[in-house]
């Protein structure tokens, strides 16, 4: 790093009185490990002329906690509480995407009820997701007052996550099989309320930011990037949609009955901030779209899936009944086999496509487990989209791009 | 829609008995090529003017000790966006030559995958732009994803697994 820095040779010093020679010399500046508008710990090393950045080191690692390692040691259902700690924005994707993950190794048909109630709650989730990263986008560049408006309806989510799993942030929710438990009236009452009211909040967000002459001025064509690079980073989610491919795992793949869903897919153009930032607000009123339809049509019956070697039992049964009592010992001690497989499966995160490859030896642990982190893999296109830039840009690309340390570091 | 028959039909003509070990666990087309083929194939895959598996998906490793002489496997995951078409191509590899090309020329996202494929496992991506560690600390002197070493750490004798039921 030391050598790119050109530092002005003895005999070059141009004696007193003459008129100095103009050198152009790099600067090296050190954004992050701990710095407040990273939202996380990054460490970037840039390399600066004047106010540009010409180019850029990232480290990374800062929190990593080895769950891949972990996970080889731990019954399928303590995984869950793994997946929480990647994407802590955006929990219950991950927590399901995990259960979705098992179910289809274990090859367990979860019922229309559960699969409908998981949609509204990672619908949530991805809300929850969106409003933090715009909030926050807002933040960085200058304008405070939009993320206290939605800050609110997210604490709002959160209450409704309490209400159907009892946690908050690490939110474990949901079993492999289905649900835990099945939503009460006061959670729908509160999800109801939550399409009512998250409407104009979002769009006084909207109004507040949208056609504001400062926020359009520092985020249009600031940090685009073209579809063609976006792929080869391998981008997805809200930032390849950004740059104009319309690729959602929810619509390429779908999985917990995403099909029986009317809802659009936002692409912008430019790949540029302003563009990330449309794509997401454009995705929450879809998902909104997608909540009120699925419990408008919320089917009735069970909400967990017939497997008793898999899915805990009621606790009254376990008290009564020998059988359950004996399954309920088995799960929760882990000492249910796995069948042998090899299993990808991708869900649609709240910042891209987040993917499980598991495989089982036919143990108790899985043999391998890797997490497609959709962060940790776009992260590397970020010196290159802030080169010739400033660093009050570079600070709203990284808020624009939602990358999560968790999600980033696993 | 493309099927899983026609592109492993389409690969076996190209590239004969270099890829092998054909199935699809749920669906997902697998197979096995040697890592002196693996760039060939996914530049075919690539370039394939039809296909056109130009997403890199994911790219990981797995250690399997009892596999003499394939200790270590190196999965692609790929995807073709416009015919949503995934493929999984493994490379097995033994464990006193973990040398396989890099796919850095092919995908930019591969820089990071291989960097941490290196650090948790030890394989050596040839022509690998930076290949050093990058999620544990550059001074780590062992390969921690490969299983010989055991997750608890071993000095300490409080954590055995007869106390854990394991």
């Amino acid at each position: 790093m030391s050598d790119t820095i050109e530092i002005v040779p003895k005999d070059k010093l141009q004696p007193a009185g003459a008129q100095p020679e103009l050198i152009s010399e790099l600067t090296t500046l050190n954004l992050g490990p701990t710095h407040p508008a990273t939202h996380g710990i990054f460490q970037n090393i840039l390399q600066m002329d004047g106010e540009k950045i010409v180019s850029g080191e990232q480290t990374i690692g800062y929190i990593h906690r080895a769950f891949e390692k972990i996970a080889e040691r731990r019954p399928f259902y303590q995984i869950t509480t793994l997946t929480d700690r990647m994407n802590y924005c955006s929990s219950p994707i991950n927590n399901f995407g995990w259960h979705m993950t098992v179910e289809k190794l274990l090859q367990v048909e979860v019922p229309k009820r559960a699969q409908y109630i998981r949609v509204i709650m990672m619908e949530l989730a991805r809300i929850a997701d969106h409003i933090v990263c715009n909030g926050i986008l807002g933040v960085d560049s200058g304008a405070f007052t939009g993320f206290l408006y939605v800050m609110q309806k997210r604490e709002e989510i959160y209450e409704m996550y309490e209400q159907v799993c009892g946690a908050r942030l690490t939110t474990n929710m949901g079993r492999i099989g289905g649900m835990e438990r099945d939503l009460s009236t006061e959670a729908i009452r509160k999800i109801r309320e939550f399409t009512k009211t998250f409407p104009p909040v979002l769009k006084e967000f909207e109004k507040l930011f949208n056609r504001n002459r400062i926020f359009m001025d520092r985020t249009i064509d600031v940090g685009g990037i073209t579809a063609e690079r976006a792929l080869d980073y391998g981008f997805t989610g809200p930032n390849l949609r950004a740059a104009g491919v319309d690729y959602d795992v929810r619509v390429m793949n779908p999985y917990s009955s995403y099909e029986d869903f009317e809802f659009d897919i936002p692409v912008g153009q430019s790949g540029d901030t302003y563009d990330r930032f449309m794509v997401r607000n454009e995705e929450m009123w879809q998902s909104l779209r997608i909540i009120e339809q699925a419990l408008d049509n919320l089917p009735e019956g069970p909400y967990y899936a017939d497997a008793p070697e898999y899915y805990l039992p009621a606790k009254k049964d376990v008290y009564t009944s020998m059988e359950a009592l004996i399954y309920h010992f088995k799960i929760v001690m882990g000492e249910i086999d796995a069948p042998v497989g090899e299993v990808y499966h991708a869900v649609e995160g709240g910042n891209g496509e987040l993917g499980f490859y598991l495989v089982s030896d036919g143990g108790r642990a899985p043999y391998r487990l890797h997490f497609r982190r959709p962060s940790f893999i776009y992260y590397q296109a970020y010196p290159e989209m802030c080169k010739g830039l400033t660093i009050s840009d570079a600070i709203i690309i990284m808020s624009s791009l939602n990358v999560i340390a968790g999600e980033l570091d696993a | 829609m493309l099927s899983n028959k026609e592109v492993a039909e389409e690969l076996i003509r190209v590239f004969s008995d270099e890829v092998s070990g054909f199935e699809e666990p749920f669906g997902l087309l697998t197979f096995h090529t040697t890592r002196q083929q693996i760039i060939p194939v996914l530049q075919h895959l690539y370039n394939h003017s039809y296909y056109q598996v130009r997403f890199l998906t994911d790219l990981t490793g797995i250690h399997f000790p009892e596999q003499k002489g394939a200790e270590f496997a190196v999965v692609y995951h790929l995807h073709s966006l416009i015919h949503n078409f995934r493929l999984r191509i493994k490379v097995f590899l033994d464990k006193d030559d973990v040398h396989i090309p890099t796919a850095t020329n092919l995908y930019s996202c591969a820089n990071w995958m291989e960097r941490e494929t290196f650090d948790f496992y030890g394989i050596e991506f040839d022509g690998h732009p930076k290949l050093i560690r990058i999620l544990n600390i550059e001074e780590m002197d062992y390969f921690p994803m490969r299983k010989e070493y055991p997750l608890e750490d071993p000095t300490r004798d409080d954590k055995i697994d007869a106390l854990f039921g394991r």
